[in-house]
């Protein structure tokens, strides 16, 4: 199945009419800024289009068509409430830059969310802007920085990230103009003490970490790993990543952390959305609180209001042209407050406990596991070398015959540490019955590698393309479409 | 429970499977000491109905005023089609698509979209997203210090003419990186750049000028002068530009002899509500030779196995993933629900309807600003060719005039005045295409009375 490009639905002069203003005037533009040539948009009818990105959906595998164990990215159900109440036309309609008095309703609700998330991550001040993991984690580092530079403390500039770190913790550091210096992790999974002891002095700005780690394991020493960073002058910042695991048990100020970003759209169950958006929000302790990423919402008792770079002088700054992404944070604020209180420690309970059973059963079936006799947290990680050495089959090929049996697969060939990995999250929302059907998959695929490898080398054979060759698109490089 | 399928038979077996007593067990290897207390800070839960109530009486409580605020969000109409397929669950859940072949729907979307925006811009190569216009314009300046091999300099010329919160941006983004950004001023008289504030860099290494068309006022610049003139002096350009306006406006690939090197900007007026703020999107496109210099996704056309056309992310080895430290940005997650919608907006409106548009916004404005600079207090601050935005300059505070509007269900445009001290009084107003004559009339109507009766106070 094949869907044509919109360009190759277009015919001039066909349009979709109804959306544009009918008695447009001419342009009145001075003749040398005038576009001369019309841009190759499509000229489609609007149910050509409609057609067309219907059936583009179609072609996707999403949380709501498939189960999606993507470890690290918490695909979790997106309650549709979390979207109708965000998409509401007060919400909806509202500038940005409209007077704080016609806005009381929506600042409230980001105002009770900072509130919400400052008492999940034991945190003492939130900021909403960073519209990414990945800004988060700037902002986290920006801090760490504007927190050592204000205290005259200029040596400062090396950021510790264990070598099972996500790729945007070591990225970062060098955005905020950081050296990085990874250190190892032990066999059984935690963090190298004595690498880690060896490693602080005084250049340290900080490190970064994510608690239970990549490895899907908690970090049981965590609180030492605060006290030598501390001891040696540094800032301990808590990638959010995995929050899933661990939300309403235990939180990372208690662990000693002195900054986090928060995945709301993995935590808080907004939509990844094929890509975004995002929302990275940021956690502090007492000594960060001056160097926040502004806007932020304040409350007077009367009054809700942003505080900008009048009230924080010494803030990092402003991550984006206005507030961040703010529907997203309506979406979260809504999933928050349809749990309530007794439902955030459910979230890691149920999550774990798939993760556990999912665990135990494809290790009841034979699959090795990278860490064994860890608990797992909300993730693990399968290692399939014996099945590489034995049948000459891939992570990759497993992967891909997968999706043939109607499941997205697993993360691949990450932590990069562990050879022939697979990082399975399964996460809360999933029923037992869905997580039996995948360990099902995992042992049909392992008696078609054992009896016909080459069965898997090919995979995928249903989806709308089998395996693509990347080489060729990165060489012969087609990134827009050219008209004959 | 909420979104949780698991019954107590489940619970039971699933337990028994691990060999754990309970749920508890689950955590033994979390310190006791650091186990949390209970959350009293969170609210009890509500069900649906119930907060469905709560957001509806504080989105009620907004309202809905009559808008005539840009600066940098624009408020066009949206047709229905766009968030109806946007909200699709297979675009909406799916995750950002490194399972090519899970994924082509989004892919094939994504490659459309880079197709239409390197046109609409007159660029070879486009990314699939950037967070939004200010850090897209970060991210090209970045992308320029990288891109201008023979400039050691990294000083990048900004006018004071751009966006003040990109500026803002710009300095906490790209400032910890070595960045250094010098402020061009305006021309008082045409609110625009011009070469002659340039001439004192003649001679000097300086990475990138940076264009804002039309600029933060809404005045047109003269982008062929100011291009060739950075283009001689042997710097790169960067185009801040809005999309919506380039369906009439020239595209920055044909500003001057060679067009400019890099465009970036906010695509929120293609298809995304103004939502009080986010989420939007940022775009960016460049000449094909800088593109392995770009951040972000990219996507590729490519074939399968069975030598079938199909689409795959591309040039992975630029990104965080792959490289590191030393990849060309953190970017991970970008917009990709605002790319569908604007991809889909581009689709439904076409070439003409964007034309039509845009051409509609520049007359609206131009009506708005007739019928205010009547109004007794009131002056335009440019002349000049201007796209839908100008500036007013009011005899008294700004702030108490936007407060006494909003009272009457207006909210009549930003007050500049802290930003542009040296322009006194100065207001920030907007009409797109979504305003009519009626509108546009009672604002009129609304700024005089605000006017006078504070005069007559």
């Amino acid at each position: 199945m094949r869907e044509q490009l919109i360009f190759e639905h277009s015919r001039a002069g066909r349009s979709a009419a109804a959306q544009y203003p009918l008695d447009a005037p001419a342009a009145d533009v001075p003749e040398n800024l005038r576009r001369r040539s019309a841009p190759m948009l499509p000229e489609v009818s609007e149910l050509q289009a409609v057609r067309h990105f219907t059936r583009l959906s179609q072609l996707n595998f999403s949380i709501d068509t498939h189960f999606y164990p993507l470890g690290s990215c918490t695909m979790k159900y997106n309650p549709r409430a979390c979207n109708q109440y965000a998409l509401l036309p007060g919400f909806l309609g509202r500038h940005p830059l409209a007077p704080e008095s016609t806005g009381q309703g929506i600042l409230q609700c980001l105002y009770e969310l900072q509130e919400m998330l400052k008492e999940v991550t034991g945190m003492r001040g939130v900021s909403l802007t960073p519209m990414a993991g990945a800004q988060g984690e700037f902002a986290g580092v920006a801090m760490i920085q504007a927190y050592h530079k204000a205290r005259g403390d200029h040596a400062r500039r090396e950021i510790i990230v264990p070598d099972a770190a996500h790729g945007t913790n070591p990225a970062t550091a060098t955005m905020c103009g950081c050296t990085v210096k990874e250190i190892p992790s032990l066999p059984n999974g935690d963090i190298d003490l004595d690498a880690l002891r060896a490693s602080v002095g005084p250049q340290t700005a900080g490190i970064m970490l994510t608690n239970p780690s990549t490895l899907g394991v908690f970090e049981r020493r965590i609180r030492e790993v605060a006290g030598i960073v501390h001891e040696a002058g540094g800032l301990l910042y808590y990638d959010g990543a995995n929050l899933n695991a661990i939300l309403g048990k235990v939180r990372p100020g208690d662990m000693g952390f002195d900054v986090i970003h928060m995945n709301l759209h993995k935590t808080f169950s907004t939509p990844h959305g094929g890509g975004g958006p995002g929302s990275g929000a940021v956690g502090v302790s007492e000594r960060l609180l001056p160097f926040m990423p502004v806007p932020v919402v304040g409350f007077d008792g009367a009054q809700y209001r942003w505080l900008d770079e009048k009230d924080l002088p010494q803030t990092i700054g402003r991550l984006s042209a206005f507030m961040g992404n703010t529907g997203v944070l309506l979406r979260a604020y809504v999933y928050m407050r349809m749990l309530g209180r007794e439902g955030m420690h459910r979230v890691s309970e149920y999550a774990t406990l798939n993760a556990n059973y999912l665990m135990a059963k494809l290790t009841a079936a034979g699959f090795e596991l990278a860490y064994p006799g860890r608990r797992a947290g909300h993730e693990f990680i399968v290692t399939l070398r014996r099945e590489a050495r034995d049948y000459g089959t891939t992570a990759m090929d497993f992967a891909k015959r997968l999706l043939d049996y109607g499941f997205h697969a697993p993360t691949t060939y990450f932590p990069l540490l562990v050879p022939e990995c697979l990082l399975i999250e399964p996460t809360e929302t999933e029923s037992k019955e869905e997580l039996d059907a995948f360990v099902a998959a995992m042992v049909a695929i392992r008696e078609e590698a054992k009896a016909d490898p080459a069965k898997l080398k090919g995979a995928p054979y249903t989806l709308p393309v089998r395996r693509l060759d990347d080489v060729r698109a990165a060489k012969q490089l087609d990134i827009a479409y050219q008209a004959a | 429970m909420p979104f949780i399928p698991h019954t107590t038979d489940d619970i039971r077996e699933m337990l028994a499977a691990i060999g754990a007593a309970d749920i508890q067990a689950l955590f033994d290897e979390i310190p006791a000491e650091l186990r949390s207390r209970a959350l009293d800070a969170i609210p009890p839960a509500l069900s649906e109905m119930e907060i469905g109530r709560l957001m509806s009486e504080r989105a009620a409580a907004d309202g809905q005023k009559l808008n005539f605020i840009g600066a940098g969000a624009y408020e066009h109409h949206v047709p229905a089609a766009v968030w109806a397929i946007v909200t699709r669950g297979e675009f909406y859940s799916a995750y950002t698509p490194y399972q090519a072949e899970a994924s082509q729907g989004t892919l094939q979307l994504l490659y459309e979209y880079q197709s239409m925006m390197a046109s609409l811009t007159g660029m070879a190569a486009s990314n699939a997203s950037l967070y939004d216009g200010a850090t897209a314009l970060a991210e090209a300046c970045l992308m320029a210090v990288r891109a201008h091999r023979k400039s050691k300099s990294q000083r990048i010329l900004v006018p004071a003419a751009v966006n003040p919160d990109y500026r803002a941006v710009l300095r906490a983004v790209a400032g910890g990186q070595n960045l250094a950004f010098e402020l061009l001023p305006y021309d008082p008289r045409g609110g625009v750049t011009t070469t002659a504030s340039l001439e004192k860099y003649r001679g000097q290494d300086i990475t990138a000028l940076v264009i804002q068309q039309p600029n933060f006022f809404g005045n047109l610049e003269d982008v062929d002068a100011l291009t060739d003139w950075a283009h001689e002096a042997g710097m790169l350009v960067i185009a801040v530009a809005n999309p919506m306006s380039l369906a009439v406006l020239k595209p920055p690939g044909e500003w001057g002899a060679k067009g400019v090197d890099i465009v970036c900007g906010e695509g929120q007026p293609l298809g995304v509500p103004l939502s009080s703020g986010g989420p939007y999107f940022g775009f960016m496109t460049t000449r094909m030779e800088h593109v392995r210099q770009m951040p972000g996704r990219i996507v590729g056309r490519t074939v399968d196995l069975d030598g079938k056309a199909g689409f795959t992310l591309t040039l992975q080895a630029r990104e965080q993933h792959i490289r590191r430290s030393k990849a060309t940005s953190n970017i991970c997650t970008n917009q990709g629900l605002l790319v569908t919608a604007a991809t889909i907006y581009m689709s439904l409106i076409g070439p003409q309807g964007l034309a039509k548009v845009a051409s509609t916004c520049i007359q609206r404005t131009a009506e708005l600003v007739a019928v205010l600079e009547k109004v007794s207090g009131v002056r335009v601050a440019f002349g000049g060719p201007r796209f839908h935005e100008a500036v007013l300059l009011l005899d008294r505070p700004v702030r108490g005039v936007l407060e006494a509007l909003a009272a009457r269900g207006i909210v009549g445009g930003v007050d500049i005045s802290r930003d542009y001290p040296s322009l006194g009084n100065a207001l920030l107003v907007c009409a797109t295409e979504t305003r009519t004559p009626g509108d546009i009339a009672t604002y009129a109507r609304a700024l005089a009375d605000v006017m006078q009766s504070a005069a007559a106070a």
